[in-house]
Protein backbone atom coordinates (compact mmCIF):
# COMPACT_ATOMS: atom_id res chain seq x y z
CA UNK A 1 0.00 0.00 0.00
CA UNK A 2 0.82 3.49 -1.01
CA UNK A 3 2.25 5.88 2.32
CA UNK A 4 0.88 9.16 2.12
CA UNK A 5 3.80 11.87 2.45
CA UNK A 6 4.13 13.38 5.52
CA UNK A 7 3.12 16.89 4.17
CA UNK A 8 -0.03 15.38 3.29
CA UNK A 9 -0.73 13.38 6.12
CA UNK A 10 -2.00 16.31 8.42
CA UNK A 11 -4.61 18.26 5.42
CA UNK A 12 -6.07 14.59 5.02
CA UNK A 13 -6.25 13.91 9.22
CA UNK A 14 -7.60 17.39 9.70
CA UNK A 15 -10.32 16.73 6.52
CA UNK A 16 -11.27 13.41 8.23
CA UNK A 17 -11.92 14.47 11.77
CA UNK A 18 -14.04 17.57 10.82
CA UNK A 19 -16.27 15.95 8.57
CA UNK A 20 -16.02 13.06 11.84
CA UNK A 21 -17.73 15.45 13.70
CA UNK A 22 -19.52 17.10 11.68
CA UNK A 23 -21.63 14.16 9.98
CA UNK A 24 -25.04 15.53 10.44
CA UNK A 25 -25.23 16.22 7.03
CA UNK A 26 -29.31 16.63 6.97
CA UNK A 27 -28.82 19.88 9.20
CA UNK A 28 -27.18 21.75 6.38
CA UNK A 29 -29.52 20.67 4.02
CA UNK A 30 -32.65 21.68 6.08
CA UNK A 31 -31.06 24.41 8.29
CA UNK A 32 -31.48 22.39 11.62
CA UNK A 33 -29.01 21.41 14.09
CA UNK A 34 -28.72 17.98 15.59
CA UNK A 35 -30.15 17.24 19.04
CA UNK A 36 -28.75 13.86 20.35
CA UNK A 37 -26.88 12.92 23.80
CA UNK A 38 -23.81 13.36 21.80
CA UNK A 39 -23.98 16.84 22.14
CA UNK A 40 -22.92 16.43 26.04
CA UNK A 41 -19.86 16.00 25.57
CA UNK A 42 -17.16 18.54 24.30
CA UNK A 43 -14.86 17.76 20.77
CA UNK A 44 -11.53 19.57 21.59
CA UNK A 45 -11.77 22.21 18.73
CA UNK A 46 -13.86 25.24 18.38
CA UNK A 47 -16.34 23.45 16.60
CA UNK A 48 -19.50 25.53 17.33
CA UNK A 49 -22.52 23.21 18.74
CA UNK A 50 -25.11 25.27 16.36
CA UNK A 51 -22.97 24.02 13.29
CA UNK A 52 -25.94 22.16 11.49
CA UNK A 53 -23.56 18.88 11.06
CA UNK A 54 -22.11 19.03 14.67
CA UNK A 55 -22.59 15.71 16.37
CA UNK A 56 -20.69 17.74 19.71
CA UNK A 57 -19.75 20.81 21.59
CA UNK A 58 -17.92 23.50 21.81
CA UNK A 59 -15.48 23.39 24.92
CA UNK A 60 -15.94 27.56 24.85
CA UNK A 61 -18.83 27.46 23.86
CA UNK A 62 -19.80 24.77 26.54
CA UNK A 63 -17.30 27.34 29.53
CA UNK A 64 -19.43 30.43 29.14
CA UNK A 65 -22.73 28.31 29.22
CA UNK A 66 -22.25 26.71 32.53
CA UNK A 67 -20.43 30.22 33.79
CA UNK A 68 -23.36 31.87 32.21
CA UNK A 69 -26.24 29.68 34.50
CA UNK A 70 -27.91 30.51 37.27
CA UNK A 71 -26.65 27.25 38.71
CA UNK A 72 -23.21 27.47 38.60
CA UNK A 73 -20.04 30.08 38.88
CA UNK A 74 -17.37 27.49 37.73
CA UNK A 75 -17.31 24.61 34.81
CA UNK A 76 -15.29 21.35 36.44
CA UNK A 77 -16.48 19.57 33.15
CA UNK A 78 -14.85 21.91 30.82
CA UNK A 79 -12.03 22.60 32.45
CA UNK A 80 -11.57 19.15 33.29
CA UNK A 81 -11.81 18.59 30.02
CA UNK A 82 -9.56 21.16 28.59
CA UNK A 83 -7.11 19.64 31.40
CA UNK A 84 -6.99 16.34 30.30
CA UNK A 85 -6.75 17.20 26.36
CA UNK A 86 -4.03 19.35 26.99
CA UNK A 87 -1.91 17.27 29.06
CA UNK A 88 -2.55 14.30 26.64
CA UNK A 89 -1.45 16.72 23.80
CA UNK A 90 -1.46 20.57 24.43
CA UNK A 91 -2.12 22.59 21.67
CA UNK A 92 -1.11 19.37 18.62
CA UNK A 93 -5.62 20.02 18.60
CA UNK A 94 -4.67 23.50 16.88
CA UNK A 95 -2.63 21.44 13.96
CA UNK A 96 -4.36 18.64 13.64
CA UNK A 97 -7.94 18.29 15.26
CA UNK A 98 -9.71 21.89 14.95
CA UNK A 99 -12.21 22.71 12.55
CA UNK A 100 -11.21 26.48 11.75
CA UNK A 101 -7.66 25.97 11.96
CA UNK A 102 -7.89 24.08 9.24
CA UNK A 103 -9.93 26.21 7.23
CA UNK A 104 -7.15 28.75 7.83
CA UNK A 105 -4.25 26.16 6.95
CA UNK A 106 -6.66 25.92 3.42
CA UNK A 107 -6.74 29.84 2.81
CA UNK A 108 -2.89 30.53 3.54
CA UNK A 109 -2.42 27.62 0.80
CA UNK A 110 -3.67 30.24 -1.66
CA UNK A 111 -0.67 32.05 -3.57
CA UNK A 112 -0.24 35.73 -2.67
CA UNK A 113 2.40 38.11 -3.62
CA UNK A 114 4.28 37.73 -0.17
CA UNK A 115 3.54 35.73 2.96
CA UNK A 116 4.27 36.96 6.20
CA UNK A 117 6.08 35.09 8.77
CA UNK A 118 7.96 36.72 11.03
CA UNK A 119 5.95 39.82 12.20
CA UNK A 120 6.89 42.70 14.34
CA UNK A 121 3.25 43.00 16.06
CA UNK A 122 3.41 39.47 16.64
CA UNK A 123 4.83 39.80 19.74
CA UNK A 124 2.41 42.20 21.40
CA UNK A 125 -0.22 40.58 19.39
CA UNK A 126 -0.13 37.11 21.11
CA UNK A 127 -1.14 38.26 24.05
CA UNK A 128 -4.61 39.30 22.73
CA UNK A 129 -5.66 35.88 23.31
CA UNK A 130 -5.25 35.94 26.73
CA UNK A 131 -7.32 38.79 27.29
CA UNK A 132 -10.13 37.34 25.17
CA UNK A 133 -10.16 34.11 27.46
CA UNK A 134 -10.11 35.91 30.38
CA UNK A 135 -12.77 39.13 29.86
CA UNK A 136 -14.89 37.51 26.95
CA UNK A 137 -15.09 33.95 28.03
CA UNK A 138 -14.49 33.76 31.68
CA UNK A 139 -15.51 37.27 33.49
CA UNK A 140 -17.98 38.92 31.09
CA UNK A 141 -20.92 35.54 30.94
CA UNK A 142 -19.97 35.17 34.94
CA UNK A 143 -20.00 38.67 36.15
CA UNK A 144 -22.75 40.39 33.94
CA UNK A 145 -25.89 38.57 34.16
CA UNK A 146 -29.31 39.50 32.92
CA UNK A 147 -32.79 39.96 35.41
CA UNK A 148 -33.42 36.05 35.06
CA UNK A 149 -29.38 35.53 36.70
CA UNK A 150 -28.22 34.27 32.67
CA UNK A 151 -24.93 35.40 31.52
CA UNK A 152 -24.27 35.88 27.76
CA UNK A 153 -21.85 34.17 25.97
CA UNK A 154 -19.71 37.19 24.89
CA UNK A 155 -17.25 35.49 22.94
CA UNK A 156 -19.67 33.94 21.33
CA UNK A 157 -22.08 36.74 20.27
CA UNK A 158 -19.44 39.27 20.07
CA UNK A 159 -15.84 37.67 18.78
CA UNK A 160 -16.18 34.05 17.52
CA UNK A 161 -15.77 34.03 13.68
CA UNK A 162 -15.69 30.07 13.71
CA UNK A 163 -19.05 30.18 14.93
CA UNK A 164 -20.24 32.25 12.11
CA UNK A 165 -18.28 30.23 9.59
CA UNK A 166 -20.03 26.95 10.98
CA UNK A 167 -23.02 28.02 12.28
CA UNK A 168 -24.07 31.29 11.25
CA UNK A 169 -23.70 31.46 7.69
CA UNK A 170 -25.19 27.87 6.82
CA UNK A 171 -28.00 28.10 9.28
CA UNK A 172 -29.11 31.23 7.80
CA UNK A 173 -28.51 30.65 4.01
CA UNK A 174 -30.76 27.41 4.91
CA UNK A 175 -32.88 28.80 7.00
CA UNK A 176 -35.00 31.73 6.00
CA UNK A 177 -36.63 32.42 9.88
CA UNK A 178 -33.39 33.04 10.82
CA UNK A 179 -32.40 34.89 7.76
CA UNK A 180 -35.42 36.87 8.54
CA UNK A 181 -34.04 37.68 12.19
CA UNK A 182 -30.23 38.73 11.09
CA UNK A 183 -29.55 42.19 12.17
CA UNK A 184 -26.44 44.37 13.10
CA UNK A 185 -24.41 41.71 15.41
CA UNK A 186 -25.12 39.28 12.32
CA UNK A 187 -23.16 41.80 10.17
CA UNK A 188 -20.61 42.44 12.65
CA UNK A 189 -19.76 39.08 13.42
CA UNK A 190 -19.58 38.15 9.36
CA UNK A 191 -16.76 41.56 9.36
CA UNK A 192 -14.67 39.46 11.84
CA UNK A 193 -15.03 36.51 9.84
CA UNK A 194 -14.35 37.78 6.54
CA UNK A 195 -11.17 39.85 8.29
CA UNK A 196 -9.85 36.80 9.51
CA UNK A 197 -10.21 34.75 6.17
CA UNK A 198 -8.55 37.50 4.32
CA UNK A 199 -5.67 37.63 7.12
CA UNK A 200 -5.61 34.12 6.52
CA UNK A 201 -4.13 34.25 2.77
CA UNK A 202 -0.73 36.37 3.56
CA UNK A 203 -0.55 35.42 7.33
CA UNK A 204 -0.28 31.82 9.10
CA UNK A 205 -3.20 31.16 11.13
CA UNK A 206 -3.87 34.89 12.60
CA UNK A 207 -6.80 33.53 15.04
CA UNK A 208 -4.76 31.12 16.06
CA UNK A 209 -2.17 33.00 16.76
CA UNK A 210 -4.09 36.13 18.36
CA UNK A 211 -7.37 35.73 19.28
CA UNK A 212 -7.77 31.92 20.11
CA UNK A 213 -9.09 31.64 23.74
CA UNK A 214 -8.74 27.33 23.00
CA UNK A 215 -5.39 28.06 21.88
CA UNK A 216 -4.54 30.06 24.67
CA UNK A 217 -5.79 27.08 27.26
CA UNK A 218 -3.77 24.70 25.55
CA UNK A 219 -0.95 26.23 24.99
CA UNK A 220 -0.30 26.46 28.82
CA UNK A 221 -0.17 23.35 28.61
CA UNK A 222 2.13 22.48 25.59
CA UNK A 223 5.67 22.57 28.11
CA UNK A 224 4.26 19.32 30.41
CA UNK A 225 1.85 17.38 27.94
CA UNK A 226 2.70 14.02 26.92
CA UNK A 227 3.22 14.87 23.34
CA UNK A 228 6.04 16.72 23.40
CA UNK A 229 8.60 17.79 20.85
CA UNK A 230 12.40 17.02 21.24
CA UNK A 231 15.40 17.79 20.11
CA UNK A 232 18.43 15.48 19.93
CA UNK A 233 21.27 17.88 20.22
CA UNK A 234 23.85 15.47 18.97
CA UNK A 235 22.32 14.71 15.91
CA UNK A 236 21.59 18.20 15.18
CA UNK A 237 23.25 20.16 12.44
CA UNK A 238 22.23 23.64 13.24
CA UNK A 239 21.43 23.67 9.65
CA UNK A 240 18.06 25.89 10.96
CA UNK A 241 15.42 24.08 8.35
CA UNK A 242 13.20 23.26 11.12
CA UNK A 243 13.23 27.54 11.96
CA UNK A 244 12.63 28.29 7.96
CA UNK A 245 9.84 25.60 7.98
CA UNK A 246 8.04 27.19 11.09
CA UNK A 247 5.09 29.31 9.77
CA UNK A 248 4.67 30.86 12.57
CA UNK A 249 8.33 31.99 13.59
CA UNK A 250 8.98 29.70 16.62
CA UNK A 251 12.94 29.43 17.61
CA UNK A 252 12.61 26.19 17.39
CA UNK A 253 15.98 25.30 18.13
CA UNK A 254 15.62 26.48 21.36
CA UNK A 255 12.13 26.22 22.06
CA UNK A 256 10.56 23.09 20.99
CA UNK A 257 7.10 23.44 22.97
CA UNK A 258 6.44 27.08 22.96
CA UNK A 259 2.94 27.95 23.99
CA UNK A 260 2.70 28.89 20.59
CA UNK A 261 3.18 25.98 18.88
CA UNK A 262 0.20 24.32 16.98
CA UNK A 263 2.29 21.11 16.70
CA UNK A 264 2.13 20.64 13.02
CA UNK A 265 5.26 18.81 12.49
CA UNK A 266 6.56 20.98 9.85
CA UNK A 267 9.78 21.79 11.94
CA UNK A 268 10.35 17.84 12.16
CA UNK A 269 9.10 17.22 8.65
CA UNK A 270 12.20 19.69 7.68
CA UNK A 271 14.44 18.01 10.15
CA UNK A 272 17.74 16.12 7.40
CA UNK A 273 18.73 14.23 9.88
CA UNK A 274 15.76 12.99 12.35
CA UNK A 275 17.41 15.21 15.47
CA UNK A 276 13.71 16.79 16.16
CA UNK A 277 11.06 13.87 16.97
CA UNK A 278 7.89 13.72 19.10
CA UNK A 279 7.34 11.76 22.40
CA UNK A 280 5.16 10.09 20.27
CA UNK A 281 7.76 8.96 17.53
CA UNK A 282 9.89 7.84 20.83
CA UNK A 283 7.00 5.81 21.91
CA UNK A 284 6.57 3.71 18.26
CA UNK A 285 10.23 3.91 18.03
CA UNK A 286 10.76 1.97 21.11
CA UNK A 287 7.64 -0.16 20.59
CA UNK A 288 9.15 -1.38 17.25
CA UNK A 289 12.36 -2.52 19.04
CA UNK A 290 11.03 -4.36 21.63
CA UNK A 291 9.03 -5.93 19.18
CA UNK A 292 12.47 -6.99 17.01
CA UNK A 293 14.16 -8.27 19.78
CA UNK A 294 11.14 -10.64 20.89
CA UNK A 295 12.66 -14.05 20.21
CA UNK A 296 11.12 -15.26 16.54
CA UNK A 297 10.39 -11.81 15.18
CA UNK B 1 14.74 8.73 24.53
CA UNK B 2 12.55 9.54 27.30
CA UNK B 3 9.74 7.30 27.42
CA UNK B 4 6.84 8.92 26.60
CA UNK B 5 4.85 8.24 29.53
CA UNK B 6 7.30 9.21 32.09
CA UNK B 7 5.59 12.20 32.89
CA UNK B 8 4.92 13.24 35.89
CA UNK B 9 3.71 16.75 35.68
CA UNK B 10 1.42 15.56 32.64
CA UNK B 11 0.08 12.53 34.40
CA UNK B 12 -1.07 14.64 37.53
CA UNK B 13 -2.80 17.25 34.92
CA UNK B 14 -4.25 14.20 33.85
CA UNK B 15 -5.79 12.84 36.58
CA UNK B 16 -6.70 16.10 37.99
CA UNK B 17 -8.57 17.15 34.59
CA UNK B 18 -10.23 13.58 34.76
CA UNK B 19 -11.52 13.95 38.69
CA UNK B 20 -12.31 17.59 37.82
CA UNK B 21 -14.84 16.41 34.51
CA UNK B 22 -15.95 13.78 37.46
CA UNK B 23 -16.90 16.70 39.68
CA UNK B 24 -18.91 18.29 36.82
CA UNK B 25 -20.67 15.25 35.29
CA UNK B 26 -21.61 14.71 39.40
CA UNK B 27 -23.12 18.47 40.15
CA UNK B 28 -25.09 17.87 36.99
CA UNK B 29 -23.17 20.68 34.37
CA UNK B 30 -23.57 18.20 31.79
CA UNK B 31 -27.14 18.74 31.45
CA UNK B 32 -26.35 22.77 31.08
CA UNK B 33 -23.99 21.89 28.60
CA UNK B 34 -26.57 19.41 26.51
CA UNK B 35 -29.00 22.03 27.27
CA UNK B 36 -27.55 24.61 25.65
CA UNK B 37 -26.07 22.55 22.35
CA UNK B 38 -29.14 21.00 21.30
CA UNK B 39 -31.01 24.37 20.63
CA UNK B 40 -29.64 26.82 18.07
CA UNK B 41 -27.50 29.61 20.08
CA UNK B 42 -28.57 32.54 18.73
CA UNK B 43 -25.56 34.47 20.35
CA UNK B 44 -22.91 32.30 18.61
CA UNK B 45 -25.24 32.43 14.95
CA UNK B 46 -24.67 36.33 15.18
CA UNK B 47 -28.86 37.18 16.17
CA UNK B 48 -28.39 38.07 19.71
Amino acid sequence: MAKVKPRLRRPWFQAGFTALTNSHVSGFINGQIYTGSTKAACVPGLNCYSCPGALGSCPIGSLQAVLGSRDYSVSFYVIGFLAAVGALIGRLVCGWLCPFGFVQDLLYKIPFARKFKGLKADRVLRWLKYIVLIVFVVMLPMLIADVTGMGDPWYCKYICPSGTLMAGWPLLATNPALRGAAGFLFKWKSAILIAILFLSVPIYRPFCRWFCPLGATYGLTNKVSFYKLKLDSSSCINCGRCEQACKLGIPVLTEQNSVECIRCGDCKNACPTGALYSTMDAFAASKKAGKSCQPGA
Amino acid sequence: MKHAISNRKATALLIAGILAMMTGFYRGEVATVLEKAIVICLECVGIG
